[in-house]
């Protein structure tokens, strides 16, 4: 067996080994760029120069199989040069736009779109979900599919947007993606606390370490049939699952009340007006696997409002703003409850307080 | 080869236009591990429930983070899934690789792990998706030995990353790419070995359109900007104006501090009241350029909600020049570190740390004098807490 010299805190790898001759010679000297149609964009350099770019989405998760055949669509149509963009896109990176149309016919034929640019639906960042994580409330890959499928004319620019719209999605509040400033980010959401298995904790895990894992201090001290365990008060429960993390025998993950939420209106860009948090529409839904119609449903008829009403350049939560948010309940046809009214740390401040509101003419 | 799995709900998830999760693991379902990964997903599929559990902290000799131990709760069931940890590997900045370097990291781990991957994780890192116990330390051997390193995971700096910022795009402010790669190798002890109250992260966005999400993923957000004026080719702007672009409507009224005018010949505007919000520039991208005094803005605190609720990050420092050794912001993040590290509790990102003490005393520990910049409006309650040296100064000044 070969001896691999190991070595500790190198870092990552240099990125001007993985730039573009194009990229090297134009470093911080482009003019502008344009997209050409949806998916592919070209980036002008100062010089002159031309970098194309073909955008294509995946699902996050990806064989090595799949990487291997990127790499070689690379090695055939780009010097064999590609990077990823935070969004879980590939973009393929060439300097002759006359192997754009091949390069797309390839990558298509493999199975994977291309789009995602502009005014258009860029891919869903999610997280691990069922495949990966013990806390999740419900799978990632599986409802980010199920809402992809439905919402890709949006990815491929047969439809359109007035503005940017990015979608994000968590499967716990731990929230490792931070959905929480996206135009439409859905959320798993665990609506019970943990149950314990009293039997199994003894045996499973260490008590003082438990009570210290909860951040609301919910979880105290209890003799349960004469053995030390311990008990959940419910109430100050905020459904973190860090007591699942460490310990096994608190179960936090229930077919039954876990399900999904779904959030709207948030931004990170300081274009117009200023970062957003998302706000909440839709409180609870079902975990129904493997399609999550619920959801989708509620995602596209999201999608389709915004799309038929909002102004050129509005993003979502610029949309809702202008339009206030009784009308965007009306025109979705979601119910506001009492759910939605904010009763955590400083609630206050999201209570209108003012008269100006829009009033709908009596019959 | 293994016999095929029987999984009627994964295989719906085959159908649709968008790209499989599934067809990705059957890719690899003809090894073991990926195989198991089927079985206990499709167990999840029928049950609604996660069949992963944590428990047991696994890592690499030297490393306190970079993976994540994750063990199935049904391990005679599905046996080659038992151990299915997670390997951080810190990505090149952003996100650039040669399809050598791709070949090389799929060798890696096809012959130590699942042959799956999340390209990429939340955070940046390429994501190897299971491995078992045993083979973490091969497979890290092998890593470093060609050059690659694991990100953070747990109480320490979390991997640093950046948008594409100078290699591609017109409006980088700063080099994302060289301030990403410099602080994670200036930091390379705090990203591997936690001892922070809990994690911290950077994120470089080359301008406010802030497209890492610097602004609500990071304890350190690095947004670039300018602070001279927006370069106008007026001639550009009449192009625009000619071919459809409603000026008017779709720049001017779009301007948050309405300090733009046009009057069907001129774009003037006042960058006196510009907040570098980007929006003219996104809209007229050939006639439009930020200033040419580029640099950052640097803010803090960003989270998501567990514990304390959601932040966002807010103004420590207006501007500040990004220029190599960036010793500057190495200075800042030593004073932020050693102050949260001292006071801040268990667990506690440095906003909630912020939140807690409250941003003034938190300036002190850093150092650092308050400007108007930092808040949205002064305080609007009397509840000053006036600090016991004024009751000698006062009048006195
Ligand atoms: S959001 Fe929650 S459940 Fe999902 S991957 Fe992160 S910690 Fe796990
Ligand atoms: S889920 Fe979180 S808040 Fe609830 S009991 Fe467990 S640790 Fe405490
Ligand atoms: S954040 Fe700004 S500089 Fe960076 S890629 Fe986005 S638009 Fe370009
Ligand atoms: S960058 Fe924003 S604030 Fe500045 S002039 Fe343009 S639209 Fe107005």
């Amino acid at each position: 067996m070969t001896e691999f010299q190991r070595q500790t805190d190198i870092g990552p790898p240099h990125y001007e080994r993985f730039l573009p001759p194009i990229v090297k010679k134009n470093y911080g000297a482009w003019d502008h760029h344009e997209l050409l149609r949806p998916g592919v964009m070209v980036h002008v350099a100062a010089s002159g120069d031309r970098l194309y770019t073909v955008r294509v989405g995946t699902p996050r998760l990806l064989a090595v199989t799949t990487i291997r055949q990127f790499a070689d669509l690379a090695d055939a149509y780009c010097d064999g040069y590609l990077r990823w963009t935070s969004r879980n896109n590939v973009e393929f990176l060439l300097t002759d736009p006359a192997k754009i149309d091949p390069l797309i016919r390839d990558v298509q034929a493999l199975g994977y779109p291309v789009g995602g640019t502009g005014n258009q639906i860029s891919s869903i960042v999610h997280t691990q979900g069922w495949v990966h994580c013990h806390s999740s409330a419900s799978d990632a890959s599986g409802v980010v599919k199920s809402v992809m499928d439905r919402l890709f004319p949006y990815f491929t620019g047969s439809k359109s947007l007035p503005s940017k719209l990015r979608v994000a999605y968590a499967c716990c509040l731990n929230m490792c993606g931070a959905v929480h400033c996206s135009d439409i980010a859905i959320l798993g959401v665990h609506t019970k606390a943990p149950v314990i298995s009293h039997s199994d904790l003894p045996k499973m895990c260490e008590i003082p370490t438990l009570i210290a894992s909860c951040p609301t201090g919910a979880i105290r001290p209890a003799t349960v049939n004469g053995k030390p365990s311990v008990e959940i008060e419910a109430g100050q429960c905020m459904y973190c699952g860090n007591c699942y993390t460490v310990c096994p025998a608190c179960r936090i993950n229930n077919p039954e009340s876990d399900g999904l939420s779904i959030w709207v209106g948030g931004k990170v860009s300081n274009a117009r007006t200023t970062p957003q948090f998302s706000k909440l529409v839709v409180p609870f839904m079902p975990n129904n696997p493997p399609r999550w119609p619920e959801v989708v449903d509620a995602v596209e008829r999201i999608v389709t409002i915004y799309a038929g009403n909002a102004r050129k350049h509005e993003r979502m939560g610029e949309w809702i703003n202008r339009i206030g948010w009784p009308r965007f309940f009306k025109l979705t046809g979601f119910e506001f409850t009492k759910y939605h009214i904010d009763d955590f740390r400083h609630a206050g401040e999201t209570y209108n307080r003012t008269a100006q509101l829009r009033h709908e003419r009596g019959s | 080869m293994t016999k095929e799995r029987k999984t009627p709900l994964l295989d719906e998830l085959e159908q649709g236009p968008w790209p499989s999760f599934v067809t990705e693991i059957k890719k690899e379902a003809d090894r073991p591990m990926a195989h198991d990964l089927l079985g206990i997903l499709e167990r999840s599929y029928a049950d609604r429930v996660s069949h992963w559990k944590h428990g047991g902290l696994v890592g690499v000799m030297g490393y306190g983070g970079g993976v994540i131990g994750r063990y199935s709760d049904l391990p005679e069931e599905f046996p080659a899934v038992k151990e299915f940890h997670t390997f951080r590997v810190n990505q090149p900045s952003a996100w650039f690789y040669t399809s050598d370097a791709l070949r090389t990291l799929c060798d890696i781990w096809e012959k130590h792990g699942s042959g799956l991957t999340n390209m990429h994780g939340s955070t940046g890192d390429i994501i190897f998706l299971g491995s078992s116990s045993a083979a973490l330390e091969p497979c890290f051997a092998e890593l470093s030995h060609h050059g690659w390193d694991l990100g953070g995971s747990g109480s320490n700096m979390r991997t640093p990353s950046c948008c594409v910022g100078p290699a591609r795009c017109e409006w980088a402010c700063y080099d994302t790419l060289a301030a990403c790669y410099d602080i994670t190798q200036a930091f390379q002890d705090e990203l591997h070995r936690p001892f922070f109250p809990y994690k911290y992260k950077f994120k470089f966005a080359g301008c406010p359109n802030d497209c890492v999400a610097s602004i609500a993923r990071s304890d350190c957000s690095i947004i670039g900007t300018w602070r001279d004026d927006i370069q106008v080719d007026q001639a550009k702007v009449g192009e625009y104006a000619r071919s459809g672009t409603d000026i008017q409507s779709e720049v001017c009224n779009l301007c948050p501090t309405r300090c733009m005018s046009w009057d069907g010949r001129e774009l003037a505007i006042d960058n006196s009241n510009c907040v570098r919000c980007m929006h003219c520039i996104n809209v007229l991208a050939k006639a439009l350029k930020p200033g040419k005094q580029r640099g950052a803005t640097i803010l803090v605190g960003s989270k998501a909600p567990i514990i304390g609720g959601a932040l966002l990050s807010s103004v420590l420092v207006p501007f500040l020049e990004m220029k190599p050794p960036y010793d500057d912001l190495k200075e800042l993040t030593a004073a932020i570190w050693e102050l949260w590290g001292e006071h801040g509790k268990n667990r506690e990102r440095v906003g909630e740390f912020i939140q807690r003490v409250g941003l003034g005393n938190f300036l002190d520990g850093i150092g650092l004098d308050p400007v108007p910049e930092m808040v949205m409006h002064p305080r609007t309650n009397p509840y000053i807490f006036f600090e016991d040296e004024l009751d000698d100064d006062a009048g006195n000044a």
